[in-house]
Parts: structure tokens; C-alpha cells; sequence
């Protein structure tokens, strides 16, 4: 089973990765090579199972919606690139 | 004094042979002068380690030593660890300072230990060699030309050289139990949700597990007493009480019914690890077990369902670097678009992007049944293999790797030989049991490890059994050539 180029460039922008056009064809030959791997799963017969989800097969634990923890902003904006007014910056979105 | 246990360097602390800051400066001093060959360690936290190891003294003097006071300990570089760089073995987050501590590096702050460092990984936990690091690959101490084995490689490594005598590492597909395999050490990837994963970067979060390496099972039940605890901040961390590990290693075995899986006996596996896990399995049964042959027939499903999950998880986690709130960020972005796509080429390798690109295609519209969604039906079907083998056994043995550690490059451009590394180690993750490996023998002077794997939450038995095979045997006690020991 082969992926295409376009696929590659689908696939790159939805996990939103410059893929150069020199590296298409060896992605998309490795990328072969694992579906080729994974392409086995279809033999099992998994008919009337459901996923596993949490391999113990717990449930989500909720807690109360409550504040339990301080405001950090300082700290973790403190490692950022670029912020200004207690807001994160990037590039202009919309012109 | 780098030969001694954790067990033995707790005993010599508290009758005062030495100090913690006597054993801190050795081990410091040691990675100083040794790593360059090895690479074990991206980060050395030397000021730290010398201050902990101070207030360590000042405690055991006191005689208010918490467990493991004073005890010199390195860590993965996968756990955050505030105002400690912490890169995941990745440009991505090479510049990465975290403003908190993990629950694991907290548990181990609150135990008394001294952080020395931390360890070279395989990029986002993503390899079976640590050939992928950004930092550059680790070397076997065992032998240079050849891979430590993924991706807690550094930690494996370190403990192997001496350089240390615990560490933490993770597993998410054998990540703990095949480099403690290919660098004869013990090594312990807990149950799922055994050990908190707040502040331990995820790769694939219904997977990953964090736990401990050490060269004995006794030394690993300390550590995993320290790593193990709920965490409310882990909502999938279980809230069921942590035995003390260390209270039945000494159990006898007589009527232990071990099931050996007739699968991880078959073609592929080395004729050499064959032998030394037969004979390791023959002194269980000196030691009064059983020997019960069992099947798990989905065992050949396992890698396949892995490289589905395992991407998919990772490519949701790993969405969250985008160059915005910390890590690297792309030289004069054009726009947004162009910030997030360069940022992450430029941040992430090749295979952590190639899996970022497989976990994407796995979960988009019009494959996510045919993938994802098999994927985790087999996951059941796989976890039912299990549960029925051990309604027969109380654990299960068998290698941990078809082969001794392989050479860098061996596994070429083939990424699919690389995945068939983890052949006995995946379906332990994709089931969320706890498994292990202990040194077992000698292939070509290169160790082998015997795989232990446990039931749900029954890590106490699989320490006590590797406890009493290292009791009667001397494999953990070996040292690489060049180490002295």
C-alpha cells in the first residue's frame, strides 16, 4: 500500500510540518513500509469487540470544578518566545 | 564505592562509611571523566546535586533520614524538572527550562535522593537504540560499536558504567526493559497508572509508564516505593494503596506457576538469548516454580497494533509544540502557518516526524476506523491473551529481546527492523501490565535479558521472583570490561 505525494502534503499540513519537496519521496517510502506493517491488523478477526480505550478499563475520574491551583502565569510565560500584556505573541492572523 | 547497591549505600549512610556528599562528589567526578566515551548524559546538575547532597548529610545526621536520603540518583530526561533543562532528547526543546517538578521528581526530592543529572534519550521517547537523540547517540559500556538499546538508553548506559547507581526511566512500547536487556541492568515498567505521568512529556499517554532502573531487583523495589503514589493531577493515575516492595522479596517460590509463551520462542529469536533464558528458567524451577507452556496467539499483532496507537497518541500530544509558549521557535515567521510548520520541522527529527505523519494519516477522516479503530480492537484482543494465560499462571517469563545489542546503523533504513525490536515488549503496554528484565547471561561477551511480565498491580511478585534468581545467580553483579567492579 503506497502513499502518494499528495497525501503526504495533505498529511503534512493537518500535523502542520514543512515537508521539502526533496524528502517526499523517502517519507513516502518509509510511510509505505509501516502501512505495509500495520495493513496486517485486517487479517483479525475483531468482530463484536469493542476498542480499548484505557487498558485497564477505567473511566475518566472527574473531580469537583473548583480553583485548586495558583495562577502561574509568570512562571510559564517567563519561558516563552514572545509575550506582551500577559498574552502569548504570533504572527499577525488576520490582515 | 561506585560498586555498591542502593541498598548497600543506604547502609553505609546511615552507619556513616561515608557521606552523601563523599558518594555525590564520586559520582559527579566519575561522570566527569568517563561519559565522554558513553553520552549517557545530556544535563549534569553538579551544583544542585552537591547542595542536596548537604542537606542529605544534615538529615541522616540528625538521624531524620527519609528512604532514599543522600542516595545519588540520575534521571530521564523526559521528566520535568524545574529550573533543570529538560530536552527530551530534542531540538525541539533544547532551550527548555520547566517552572515545576514532576510528581515522580518530586516523590524522589521528598525521598532524601540527590539528582546528579539527566539522561540521554532516543527524541521524544520515540527509537530502540537512542540513535535518534538529538544529542547524539549513547554507547553500550558493554561494547562502543554497538546501541545501548531505546529509548531510556542514557539511563540504561549510566547505570551500566557505573556512573550511577539508580535511575528513572520510562517505557512505552519496552523503552525501560529492552535497554536494561541490551546493557545488563534491571529495569521496571510499572502497571498503567501505577506511577504519575504529570509532568513526564507524553508520548502516547495510554502507554507510557515511568519506573526504575537500578542493577538489582532490590535496588528497583526501593525506587519504584519512591516513583509509585496516586496523583490527582494524573486523571488516569489508580488510587489503590503502594505495597511495600521491598517487604516480600525475599518470598519463597516453591509452587510459582510460570507460564512461557510459546510465541517468543519461535523464528527471529537469537539461538544464543534462547539459551541463556532456557537455563535461567531452569534455576526458577530449582528455586521450586513451575514451568507451564502457554499461547498468545495474537502475539504477531502486537507491533502492528502498536504503530498505529503509538503514532496516533503521539501525533495528538505532540501538537502541542508550536513554537508559541515555549521550546524552539523558527527564525521571522511569515505568518502563523508558516510559524507552526517550520517551528516543528526545524524542531523534531526524522523518525519523530515520520511518526507524527503515520499518527495523523492513522487518525484521519476515512481511515480512523480502518486503523485507529482495529488497532484498538485488537488491543482487546491482545489484553485478552492475558487475562486468560493468567487465570493459569501467576507470572510469565521469557525474553526480553530476540537478540543482544545490535550495532549502530544495523537496523539502516529500514524502520520496520527497528519496530521489530520491541516484539516482546510491546503487548505488555498495549495490555497496561507490568513488566520487567534482569540481567540473564551472555551472548558474544554482550548481555541478555530475561523478561518477567506480571499481572495487574502484582509488582511485588515480580520483584520477589527476580530478587531470589538474582540470589542464586551472578549476572547482575557483572561489570562491562573497563569498569572496574
Amino acid at each position: 500500500m503506497s502513499i502518494e505525494k499528495q497525501t503526504i502534503e495533505n498529511l503534512a499540513t493537518l500535523a502542520r510540518l514543512a515537508v521539502d519537496d526533496q524528502r517526499v519521496e523517502e517519507i513516502s517510502q518509509r510511510l509505505s513500509s509501516v502501512l505495509e506493517l500495520v495493513d496486517q491488523l485486517q487479517a483479525a478477526d475483531t468482530s463484536g469487540l469493542s476498542g480499548l480505550d484505557h487498558p485497564l478499563n477505567e473511566t475518566q475520574r472527574l473531580r469537583e470544578d473548583i480553583v485548586n491551583k495558583p495562577n502561574m502565569r509568570e512562571a510559564f510565560q517567563a519561558i516563552a518566545p514572545d509575550t506582551e500584556a500577559d498574552l502569548y505573541l504570533v504572527p499577525k492572523v488576520i490582515d | 564505592m561506585h560498586n555498591f547497591t542502593i541498598t548497600e549505600l543506604i547502609d553505609g549512610l546511615k552507619k556513616k562509611v561515608f557521606s552523601s556528599t563523599e558518594i555525590t562528589q564520586h559520582f559527579l567526578a566519575r561522570i566527569k571523566n568517563l561519559d565522554s566515551e558513553f553520552n549517557s548524559v545530556i544535563t549534569l546538575t553538579e551544583d544542585q546535586a552537591l547542595a542536596a547532597a548537604k542537606s542529605a548529610d544534615q538529615l541522616l545526621a540528625k538521624g531524620e533520614a527519609p528512604d532514599l536520603c543522600g542516595v545519588p540518583i540520575l534521571h530521564k530526561d523526559i521528566f520535568c524538572t524545574d529550573g533543570v533543562r529538560t530536552s527530551c532528547g530534542s531540538k525541539m526543546l533544547n532551550n527548555f527550562v520547566p517552572p515545576y517538578d514532576a510528581t515522580v521528581i518530586e516523590n524522589f526530592k521528598n525521598s532524601g535522593s540527590v539528582m546528579l543529572g539527566k539522561t540521554n534519550m532516543d527524541e521524544f521517547a520515540m527509537g530502540s537504540s537512542n540513535e535518534t537523540s538529538f544529542y547524539g547517540a549513547v554507547k553500550n559500556p558493554w561494547a562502543i560499536d554497538s546501541v545501548p538499546g531505546g529509548s531510556s538508553g542514557g539511563s540504561a548506559a549510566a547505570i551500566a558504567a557505573r556512573l550511577a547507581p539508580g535511575a528513572t526511566a520510562t517505557d512505552t512500547g519496552g523503552s525501560i526493559r529492552q535497554p536494561a536487556a541490551l546493557c545488563g541492568i534491571t529495569g521496571l515498567k510499572p502497571t498503567y497508572g501505577r506511577v504519575s505521568r504529570w509532568g513526564m512529556i507524553a508520548f502516547a499517554s495510554s502507554l507510557d509508564q515511568g519506573g526504575p532502573m537500578a542493577r538489582t531487583a532490590e535496588d528497583c523495589a526501593l525506587l519504584l516505593n519512591c516513583m509509585a503514589s496516586y496523583d490527582d493531577k494524573d486523571s488516569t493515575c489508580i488510587d489503590r494503596p503502594v505495597p511495600n516492595y521491598s517487604a516480600s522479596l525475599n518470598n519463597s517460590l516453591e509452587g510459582l506457576r510460570i507460564g512461557i509463551p510459546k510465541e517468543y520462542f519461535s523464528e527471529g529469536l537469537n539461538a544464543g538469548t534462547e539459551q541463556a533464558v532456557r537455563d535461567s528458567l531452569a534455576e526458577y524451577e530449582k528455586l521450586g516454580a513451575e514451568l507451564v507452556e502457554i499461547s498468545l496467539p495474537n502475539t504477531g499483532l502486537s507491533v502492528p497494533a502498536y504503530y498505529v496507537i503509538a503514532p496516533a497518541e503521539a501525533s495528538a500530544n505532540l501538537s502541542r509544540f508550536d513554537g508559541v509558549r515555549y521550546g524552539h521557535r523558527c527564525e521571522e515567521p511569515k505568518d502563523l502557518e508558516d510559524l507552526y510548520r517550520r517551528t516543528r520541522a526545524e524542531g523534531f527529527g526524522d523518525e519523530v516526524q515520520r511518526r507524527i505523519l503515520i499518527g495523523t494519516y492513522c487518525l484521519s477522516a476515512g481511515y480512523y476506523d480502518a486503523y485507529y479503530g482495529k488497532a484498538q480492537q485488537v488491543r482487546q484482543l491482545i489484553r485478552q491473551d492475558f487475562v486468560r494465560a493468567f487465570e493459569k499462571v501467576d507470572l510469565i517469563m521469557g525474553p526480553t529481546c530476540p537478540s543482544p545489542a545490535f550495532k549502530f546503523g544495523a537496523k539502516g533504513n529500514d524502520p520496520v527492523a527497528m519496530y521489530l525490536e520491541d516484539i516482546y515488549t510491546i503487548s505488555t503496554n498495549l495490555a497496561g501490565l507490568p513488566g520487567m528484565s534482569l540481567p540473564c547471561g551472555m551472548v558474544d561477551h554482550k548481555p541478555v535479558g530475561l523478561q518477567i511480565i506480571g499481572n495487574y498491580f502484582d509488582e511485588a511478585r515480580m520483584l520477589n521472583a527476580a530478587h531470589q534468581f538474582q540470589q542464586v545467580t551472578d549476572w547482575h553483579l557483572q561489570a562491562p570490561a573497563g569498569i572496574e567492579s
